[in-house]
């Protein structure tokens, strides 16, 4: 299967396998104008399957989403067809407005506009937790 | 200026310094009685507790401070429709330090993040509830004179109690402590708690349904009321309601010198009959939560 290389813009490669269209939807793709290109299920030597995203523009990645959906991605910055900078992600210890907060009992199911703010309390076991009911993300 | 939304916001340091002043202000009442003269403690109180408001409000009139008191949230703002933000805001223009309850677990932190003036969190839902621990904590002190190399247990509702969570977050920064968890199954610590506080910190611990089996062993007893507001089903509580009732028998193998704690209301979960008991300490424990908030709102308002 032939994609078109991208001669300024971003790969997102080494994507578990299946999680291409959660990233898709949690980066805000679909509301690019450019072409976006997403691979499923390509052979990999080092996962044996994953996916891929290539977006043909200069794209500004929201890194701190990316790590926390799927840390074991990387970031190819393409410039002029080439490699420009390859970005390792790292968990954020901030995330906010990327999940929810499910507790029931939490201050943000009553009031709506306060941001759903998550920190890392565990970074070994990727565990966050709500900032105002300490809940662990689901 | 800074806030106390949980126990973990104090540092062992400033726990100690808390407790000295409260053991001063327990030798002299007099030196403290006008140092906040002039200053407004704000106690909002979005659901009801008596008690924990009454302890604030008396802490502040026993430093000669004046408070501002919303009893009954049913006709504040927040009926309107105010965020806990705003009512923050607000209030930081008419007092000096706020104490908020409120049913919503996060909102007293809320409130700290918008107030311009320090938030004690008075207790949010079933999450946390620092100013009870501090007073755990100087009961603990006052009978025992250490916080390390106890053995300490906790009876009754461990799944649900925020103060048993909150007391065994602060134990565990000290040395040598044992932790005992006395409960029904159904009742039983959340894993999670007993995870990442106990296991993760090395502790030594015994988990049992049978209070007696272990009453021998106990330095400190810390009994819960197996609360109905934390229930979503009224026949389960009911069911679980009378599990551990203590009475004078239940102690015959207890130490002479062990300390019964609650943080109180209790139902009937301890023995009217064991209120005579030297080793009952919970009226005292009462007592010392005003000397603890008394503490903390000097600490807070930087008057010391």
């Amino acid at each position: 299967m032939n994609i078109d290389s991208i001669k300024n813009g971003i790969v997102i490669d080494h994507i578990t396998a299946g999680k291409a269209m959660e990233i898709y939807k949690f980066l805000g793709l679909e509301n690019l104008e450019c072409s976006v290109a997403i691979i499923k299920n390509a052979p990999s030597k080092k996962l044996g399957k994953k996916d891929i995203i290539k977006i043909d523009s200069d794209f500004d990645v929201d890194i701190d989403i990316l790590a926390y959906i799927d840390p074991d991605a990387t970031v190819n910055i393409i410039k002029n067809g080439e490699l420009f900078e390859k970005r390792k992600l790292k968990l954020p210890e901030i995330i906010k407005n990327v999940i929810k907060c499910k507790n029931p009992r939490c201050i943000t199911t009553t009031e709506q506009e306060l941001p759903h703010i998550f920190k890392l309390t565990n970074k070994q076991n990727r565990i966050y937790r709500c900032i105002y009911c300490e809940s662990k993300a689901k | 200026m800074r806030s106390v939304i949980n126990i973990l916001d104090l540092s062992v340091e400033e726990l100690q310094k808390l407790i000295d002043t409260a053991n001063n202000i327990i030798e002299n009442p007099k030196k403290y009685a006008h140092i906040c003269d002039g200053k407004k403690l704000a106690t909002l109180f979005f659901e009801p507790s008596t008690r924990t408001r009454l302890s604030f409000e008396a802490a502040m009139y026993e430093l000669g401070g004046n408070v501002l008191s919303m009893s009954d949230a049913g006709s504040s703002s927040a009926s309107k429709g105010e965020s806990v933000a705003d009512t923050a805001k607000v209030i930081s223009c008419y007092a000096d330090i706020i104490a908020m309850r409120h049913p919503k677990e996060g909102a007293p932190l809320v409130a700290a993040m918008n107030a311009d003036i320090p938030v004690i969190n008075a207790g949010d839902g079933g999450h946390n509830h620092p100013t009870q621990t501090l007073a755990d904590l100087l009961t603990i002190y006052r009978e025992k004179g250490r916080f390390d190399n106890l053995t300490v247990g906790f009876c009754g509702d461990l799944k649900f109690g925020r103060t048993v969570h909150s007391l065994i977050e602060a134990l565990s920064r000290y040395n040598g402590i044992k932790f005992v968890l006395i409960s029904p199954e159904e009742l039983k610590l959340p894993s999670y708690v007993k995870k990442d506080i106990i296991q993760n910190n090395n502790f030594e611990y015994v988990q049992t349904t049978d209070l007696e089996s272990v009453m021998s062993e106990l330095d400190i007893l810390y009994m819960t009321r197996v609360q109905r507001e934390r229930f979503f089903n009224e026949a389960d509580y009911l069911r679980l309601k009378d599990s551990y009732i203590l009475t004078p028998e239940k102690l015959n193998n207890a130490k002479k010198d062990l300390s019964i704690l609650h943080p109180l209301p209790r139902v009937n979960e301890i023995s009217i009959a064991i209120d005579k008991d030297e080793r009952a300490c919970y009226f005292k424990q009462v007592l010392y939560g005003k000397y603890m908030r008394m503490a903390l709102i000097l600490m807070l308002l930087e008057v010391l």
